[in-house]
């Protein structure tokens, strides 16, 4: 590990301690939080019952779908609006503006058209991460730098071809941070879906724990949802820096 | 890995006839009140020889050179190769390599020099044995495995000629390839073109800032006017197809980039004043 990875960990172990610490001597009130040692328990709890599989694979699948769809949704529109100069002068302004719409009015709106099931979550969820892929994808493609683009014509490829050969490889390291946004936000977008309306999965099960007031369920739950973030973070900067390294960029 | 691979192409045989055809081009960018670029350009190549461009900068030779290549079309006039109108696509036997570095940073150095055979289909065997046979040509053997953030500038130009040169182009087109480089690399670059340009049989056209470039590599140079581009003048080297770069130190190369200097001052001058030709 390197050195500012070490003081990462010491970091964040300090802060742990910390609210362990508290939580233990009172001064954080246990109706209001548990002590991280706790949650970790109640999750371990959870997972030996194996309540959880059910709503984790739920969750998980609606994630992975809603991430996928903003991605290729995100990298497809943001492709289309570059070739178009005079549509992307047409809609960059919305673009800049796409995060202060309350995306989550149209949740109502989607159980009605799409139903009571997990395409609503899974479409909210894309929609979160859509438009900072596609932002990230003009911006990334827009970097790429020009002589590569004459490659292209000179290896007289069609559109199509310039932008999964050429295109896409070059701008990765760019889109990197759309394909990061659009995991957060999907992630956020899919888990507040099921926590306001949903048949099943981690949100609405957090949900419950909430209203049931049973905070060692909840707490449990969130560590569960906070790994499960955490990981795909990490994963995901694992690549990028590897992506970095080979393009000289690190 | 160590064996020397087959060459891709036969020697040059020596055969004539026009390679590209440049007639009355004139190229304008951004419509009627745009910048001119080109002038009534008129330029033959015959097939196997060595041209090289000098001018000004910005008097239009990058332009010139995408005109030939099929990158851009041009806003009046006609261009050839092989008798066949090019005209905004390039066609298959033009290999262009840039100024800048254009290898692909997401692909090892053989899968850079791969590229274009495996788009054009050929078989593994035959794309093997041209990319092993290119890489040991420009020296680049050793690091196939290597990507291009591991390489040196003149190592990341050498593996673009290497891309370009595997899919055998009857007319290279070369941008200032070595204009990033120092000058003994460029000598030595220069050298390695010489050998590559024998061997393949090909025509070549270079652009070039660079006199001694002109001097040395060419059998004609052709010099372009300050913007808008056209040719003021051409001359031929009339150097032996075998040389390298110890033709430096005849005394004829010294007469050659004098004379080539008195015909591009005055344009040089005129392109730092900004007037127009």
């Amino acid at each position: 590990m390197t050195r500012v990875g070490i003081i990462r960990l010491i970091l964040v172990s300090a802060f742990v301690a910390v609210v362990e610490l508290a939580c233990r001597t009172g001064i954080i009130d246990p109706f209001t939080m548990i002590a991280p040692s706790a949650m970790a328990a109640s999750l371990a709890g959870l997972i030996e019952d194996g309540k959880l599989g059910a709503d984790l694979a739920f969750t998980l699948t609606n994630m992975a779908a809603s991430i996928a769809l903003a991605v290729v949704a995100g990298f497809v529109s943001g492709a289309v609006i570059h070739a178009l100069p005079r549509l992307r002068r047409v809609v960059d302004p919305l673009l800049a503006a796409y995060y202060a719409v309350p995306t989550f009015v149209f949740y109502p709106l989607l159980v009605v058209i799409l139903g009571l099931n997990r395409l609503p979550l899974i479409v909210i969820g894309a929609m979160f991460g859509t438009v900072g892929m596609a932002v990230n994808t003009i911006d990334g493609i827009d970097r790429i730098p020009r002589v590569l683009i004459k490659t292209a014509s000179a290896y007289r490829m069609d559109p199509i071809r310039a932008v999964l050969l050429i295109k896409l490889p070059a701008a990765t390291p760019h889109l990197f941070t759309g394909v990061k946004l659009a995991v957060t936000y999907s992630m956020i977008g899919v888990v507040a879906g099921e926590f306001i309306l949903s048949m099943a999965g981690l949100g609405r099960s957090i949900a419950f724990a909430y209203n049931d007031l049973d905070n060692t369920t909840m707490y449990g739950l969130l560590l569960l949802l906070l790994s499960i973030t955490t990981a795909v973070n990490v994963l995901l900067n694992y690549a990028e820096q590897r992506v970095y390294r080979r393009w000289g960029c690190a | 890995m160590g064996a020397r691979a087959a060459p891709l192409a036969d020697a040059a045989t020596g055969a004539r006839g026009t390679a590209l055809d440049i007639t009355d081009v004139t190229h304008v960018f951004g419509g009627a009140h745009g910048v001119q670029a080109l002038d009534n350009v008129n330029l033959a190549l015959q097939r196997g020889e060595f041209f090289s461009v000098i001018g000004p900068s910005g008097c239009g030779k990058s332009t010139l050179l995408d005109v030939a290549a099929g990158l851009i079309v041009p806003t009046s006039g006609r261009v050839r190769f092989e008798a066949e109108e090019v005209r905004g696509v390039v066609p298959p036997g033009i290999g262009i390599v840039f100024q800048e570095d254009a290898s692909f940073p997401w692909l090892s150095v053989w899968d850079n020099v791969a590229f274009g055979l495996r788009r054009e289909g050929h078989d593994p065997a035959e794309i093997r044995r041209r990319v092993e046979y290119a890489l040991t040509f420009m020296g680049l053997a050793e690091f196939r495995r290597h990507h291009p953030a591991q390489l040196s500038g003149g190592m990341r130009q050498r593996v673009c000629i290497a891309r370009t040169l595997v899919l055998q182009p009857r007319l290279i087109l070369l941008d200032e390839p070595f204009g990033a480089l120092d000058q003994q690399t460029r000598l030595l670059m220069g050298e390695e073109l010489l050998r590559l340009w024998r061997e393949t049989g090909a025509t070549v056209m270079l652009i070039t800032h660079s006199l001694d470039e002109a001097a040395m590599l060419a059998d004609r140079v052709g010099i372009m006017s300050a913007r808008p581009g056209r040719f003021i003048a051409t001359l031929t080297t009339g150097w032996a197809r075998e040389r390298d770069s110890g033709i430096v130190a005849d005394r004829r190369f010294g007469e050659l980039t004098a004379t080539l200097w008195r015909h591009l001052r005055t344009e040089s001058m005129r392109s730092l004043r900004g007037d127009k030709a």
